[in-house]
């Protein structure tokens, strides 16, 4: 077990290992639950924890632990697909931006500024305002929202990869520009986009957790994390695990991830 | 200060005046994308013909996208925001006290955090690699890792349920004496001043870590210069564009902040008022609501930037 931490001694590979473990928990969790997270007992509502409610129960009545692997299940999905969103149309539009005519890094790098130049929640609350809650629009969203900040990473990596003396050879070589992107500059690129795709899913994770408190993110019925502190905010006076535990494994899902980011022992 | 700072000065708020229009054009943009429109949401889907006729021409939606461009920019430059969809109340009546509440409360926050945040920042960057710097770098990573609701709803579990020693919401309405407007706005602010402070601490530290590595720092160490002088003389000057930067982009992040504290603690602030607008999808006040927040963060990166390029040494010179 130790020799296989071991072997993920770079940056982008731990982030990804936890990346890859919340994915797992997020399709899975819900499966280990024997209680129909929507279903309202006779139970009563903010009990303790029990044997029958390992996490006791929310402001329905319902069972936590269940509710929670669903609400794990929303957040990291949303979060997951609007970062790949973000990422992947980042990274075209960063790699164009750099071997495309001047005129596509022009208008692309204007365009990021003047995105980056409204504040992210803002931006959410103005779509949200529009176009709703749907999953798609918050996908969509998060999607946008995050795009200026992997293009402009994406770009600087290909612009510091694309003046090296493999890629000039490959020009000088006659390689087609479809190959150079392909074979020489993408997979070079690989480590560092992945460790920024860390930092879009924790940004995601916040922006959407926040969303949801709010009450314009995740809708009734479905629950993300930020919803259910939402709905069990009255819990709060008992102390119950329903509002507490949400709360913590949001904490534990970005902290985790920021560590793994910040640690310096990496590769690079 | 020298042409080429007068230049790149200039040239810094040619960009901002840029970005101003982007914003404006983009708020106006994702607001009329819609198929549908704003009669639909008013009127509800048994509205007769004539009535969302009448109300299409009183709200200028049978005229072309650019003259209801032309029409509500004319009348954001008149300080007219346009009425809100769901009183006709006049969108600018609604925002102009809960403007003056939210500014306070951010104001508040900021005289907080700016002066704890440098201290931390810039002692943990002296004292790098210590326990104090860990422990400091640690809380810091914590705070910003976790959603703003979350410092907010603790500071009330804590403060309001179990020790009951503040009221858990903020009525603004009843504070007459020092004592209240205390109990009012400790919580508000001291969580927002969290928000932004763990932020602030991090660049801040960076910043001054980034100056005590230079090389004329280790010079001046070689040469003699006791640790006081050192900091005070030779590094602080050196790294307070840096820092400053760093305080300016983080106070933007307050505005972010702003929005979740308020709304935790019913804050009578124009966030709330943008959430509900939202929830109702009340467009001309979200559009008005987001105007201002968009300025206030410009005016704040712009600042951020132009203290930046007055900082540079070469345009300290004649």
């Amino acid at each position: 077990m130790i020799a296989m931490i071991g072997k993920f001694r770079s940056r982008h590979d731990r982030v990804l290992l936890l990346i890859v473990f919340w994915l797992l928990l997020a399709l899975l969790g819900p499966l280990c639950s024997s209680h129909d997270p929507g279903a309202i007992g006779s139970q009563p509502v903010f009990s303790a924890p029990s044997a029958a409610h390992l996490l006791g129960t929310d402001y329905l009545g319902r069972d936590t632990l269940g509710r929670l692997l669903n609400g794990i299940r929303h957040t990291v999905l949303l979060c997951f697909a609007s970062t790949l969103v973000s990422c992947s149309v980042g990274t075209f539009l960063g790699i164009a931006a750099v071997t495309a005519r001047p005129w596509v890094e022009a208008l692309t790098g204007r365009l990021a500024d003047g995105f980056l130049s409204i504040p992210s929640l803002l931006f959410a609350l103005l779509v949200i305002a529009v176009f709703g809650t749907s999953t798609t629009a918050l996908i969509v969203t998060m999607g946008v929202i995050y795009t200026p900040g992997a293009y402009r990473t994406s770009r600087a990596l290909a612009q510091r990869i694309a003046r090296l003396d493999f890629v000039t050879v490959a020009r000088a070589r006659g390689e087609s520009t479809p190959y150079i992107i392909l074979q020489e500059i993408l997979p070079n690129m690989t480590g560092p986009m992945i460790t920024d795709v860390g930092l879009r899913f924790i940004y995601a994770v916040l922006l959407l957790s926040n969303l949801s408190f709010l009450g314009i993110g995740v809708q009734p019925p479905e629950v993300d994390l930020g919803s259910m502190v939402r709905e069990n905010m009255l819990g709060m006076a008992y102390g119950s695990p329903a509002m507490i535990v949400p709360v913590v494994v949001i904490g534990v899902l970005t902290v985790g991830i920021n560590l793994a980011l910040d640690s310096s022992s990496g590769r690079r | 200060m020298n042409s080429q700072t007068l230049k790149l000065i200039g040239r810094r708020f040619f960009a901002a005046a840029m970005s101003l229009i982007f914003v404006i054009v983009t708020v106006f943009a994702i607001t009329n994308v819609l198929p549908g429109d704003a009669t639909d949401a008013v009127l509800g889907q048994g509205a007769t013909p004539q009535a969302v006729a009448v109300m299409r021409h009183d709200l200028g939606l049978d005229r072309s996208v650019f003259f209801r461009f032309w029409f509500w920019l004319w009348g954001v430059l008149h300080g007219d925001f346009g009425h809100s969809l769901l009183n006709g109340l006049s969108v600018a009546d609604a925002i102009g006290p809960r403007l003056h509440n939210s500014l306070l409360l951010a104001g508040a926050s900021a005289a907080v955090s700016v002066p704890v945040s440098l201290f931390l920042g810039i002692t943990s960057a002296i004292w790098k690699d210590t326990v104090y710097d860990r422990v400091v770098s640690i809380m810091t990573l914590g705070m910003v890792s976790v959603p703003e609701f979350v410092i907010a709803t603790m500071a009330v579990y804590v403060f309001a349920v179990r020790l009951h020693l503040l009221p858990a919401l903020a009525d603004v309405g009843s504070v007459h004496s020092l004592r209240q407007f205390l109990s009012v706005f400790f919580m508000p602010v001291a969580s927002l001043a969290l928000v932004t402070l763990a932020q602030m601490v991090r660049m801040t530290r960076a910043a001054m870590a980034d100056t005590l590595s230079a090389p004329y720092i280790e010079m001046a160490l070689l040469k003699g210069v006791g640790p006081i002088r050192l900091i005070l003389v030779h590094a602080i000057p050196n790294a307070i564009g840096p820092i400053v930067n760093a305080v300016a982009l983080s106070l933007s992040s307050l505005l972010g902040g702003v929005v979740v504290i308020e709304v935790v603690f019913t804050y009578p602030g124009i966030s709330g008022l943008m959430v509900d607008a939202v929830s109702s999808r009340d467009v001309p006040t979200v559009q008005a609501c987001a105007l201002v927040f968009c300025v206030t963060y410009l005016f704040l990166t712009t600042f951020a930037d132009v203290v930046t390029i007055l900082s540079l040494p070469r345009g300290r010179k004649a």
